[in-house]
């Protein structure tokens, strides 16, 4: 099929629209880091580094940067009126305890359930990392996966249980991909919203476990 | 009053012993005990056992140590594709690596500086890393033992010590090191100065002096 579907950007804008005014939000690598770019005018976001940040702010301009005020990514940052540092302990107290009002992390499998892959592609090289995605899968009050819906090779990437290594159990609450928005519920996956010019059906086509799609057989397409 | 101040690197690693383990600061660049790490680097001291966030970025960091091949073993959260000694080593099966979630590492070590034994907690429930550790459940949640983690040394960076060793850091360059600081029988920290006691303002002290048993003044250096 070759209608087209969200770019990583639009993926990136509407997740963004997911998150409230003053809400304290950790972005994870990929997708998700794109999000900071379209937060709602008027509202304001207290982003959460891993590295001991809450409230961070735009990239330094060039010039401007200080190498001991980095992202998770070791880019130089800013931070925002009201912010704090604190230690990487206090950091995952944040992510793991429930503090953090959403998390936005990428993902290479969600299973219906909420289960989440995203740390090992099975039979890679090298070693392999952590890093702070497992604390913080599990710890976000609402965790929200960035990812395109289908593989390169087409295959789904919701499934009915992860075949690759997990992240962290029963943890994704919604599902933002280049096809749709999908609530994970104690009934399954239910789908929000389709890409522009997609239907539920093609969109269940490409999903491996059964989308709860309204009796109309009609969803909103996904806007901006 | 005891002065815990050192005149050179050199001589602040002088009796670390081959085979001993080593926690080691920061985080993305920041806060990395750079000039101890060089002192380490150049006494040749083997067979360490490192706990870290990363292993290096090039031979930058702990990059040097693995280049030398002083370290044996590691455990850490994110080794990172840019630690090519590391990983050259790990494909060849000369190191061992023991990883875990950053921040169980975190909590870890701050249970070895409080005194507890073992903890249980959420992170890693159901994944690979939870293979041959206990499992409880608390009323809804699952959980796993995970233990304490302590070190012979611990090789932090800080900003401004006084002479006794309490010690304040700078923004994102806090990360591991005040974690790490009350984890280890002998921490040492390299810092840009060093102040009389009483200089530092006791309401901002992040480590204090207790856990802190050297102190040695060298200038900033950014690697990687």
């Amino acid at each position: 099929m070759d209608k087209p579907r969200l770019t990583r950007e639009q993926i990136a804008q509407r997740a963004a629209l997911e998150l409230p005014d003053g809400a304290t939000v950790n972005l994870g690598w990929g997708i998700p880091n794109l999000v900071s770019g379209y937060i709602p005018a008027g509202r304001t976001v207290f982003f959460h580094s891993e590295n001991g940040i809450l409230g961070m702010g735009p990239r330094a301009r060039p010039g401007e940067e200080d190498y001991d005020l980095v992202d998770a990514m070791k880019v130089p940052v800013t931070v925002i009126p009201g912010a704090s540092y604190f230690t990487q302990l206090e950091s995952h107290m944040m992510t793991r305890g429930g503090h953090l009002d959403v998390a936005i992390l990428g993902g290479l499998q969600v299973a219906e359930n909420g289960d989440l892959a995203n740390w090992k592609i099975p039979g890679s090289k090298g070693s392999g990392g952590i890093g702070g995605a497992m604390d913080i899968a599990v710890g976000a009050r609402c965790l929200i996966v960035t990812m395109e819906h289908t593989t390169k090779e087409g295959a789904p990437k919701i499934v009915r249980h992860c075949s690759y290594p997990v992240t962290a159990i029963e943890c994704a609450k919604i599902i933002v991909t280049d096809l749709a928005v999908m609530d994970v519920t104690p009934r399954g996956l239910a789908l929000r919203e389709v890409a522009l010019g997609w239907t539920p059906a093609e969109v269940q086509n490409l999903t491996e476990p059964s989308l709860a799609i309204p009796p109309s057989g009609r969803v909103p397409e996904i806007a901006f | 009053m005891k002065d815990k101040v050192i005149a050179s690197v050199d001589a602040a690693v002088a009796d670390v012993p081959d085979g001993a383990s080593i926690m080691f600061g920061g985080f993305g660049g920041a806060g990395f005990p750079n000039n101890l790490i060089r002192a380490l680097a150049r006494k040749g001291t083997k067979n360490l056992t490192a706990i870290s966030n990363n292993c290096g970025t090039d031979e930058n960091e702990l990059g040097i140590l693995f280049k030398n091949r002083q370290i044996r073993r590691v455990i850490a959260s994110f080794p990172g594709p840019r630690a090519v000694y590391f990983q050259e080593l790990f494909a060849a099966g000369q190191i061992e690596l023991e990883l875990v979630a950053q921040g169980t590492l975190c909590e870890r070590m701050r249970a070895a500086t409080a005194g507890i034994p073992a903890f249980y907690t959420p992170v890693g429930v159901g994944t690979e890393i939870a293979a041959g550790k206990e499992e409880r459940r608390f009323g809804t949640r699952r959980a796993i033992l995970e233990t304490a983690l302590s070190a012979d040394y611990a090789l932090i960076r800080a900003h401004r010590a006084d002479r006794i060793g309490n010690l304040v850091y700078r923004k994102a360059a806090r990360n591991f090191n005040p974690v790490m600081a009350g984890a280890a029988r002998i921490t040492i920290a390299e810092v840009e100065e060093i102040v009389e006691v009483g200089a530092l303002d006791p309401e901002v002290i992040v480590t204090p002096s207790i856990y802190v048993h050297r102190v040695v003044q060298a200038p900033g250096r950014r690697d990687g």
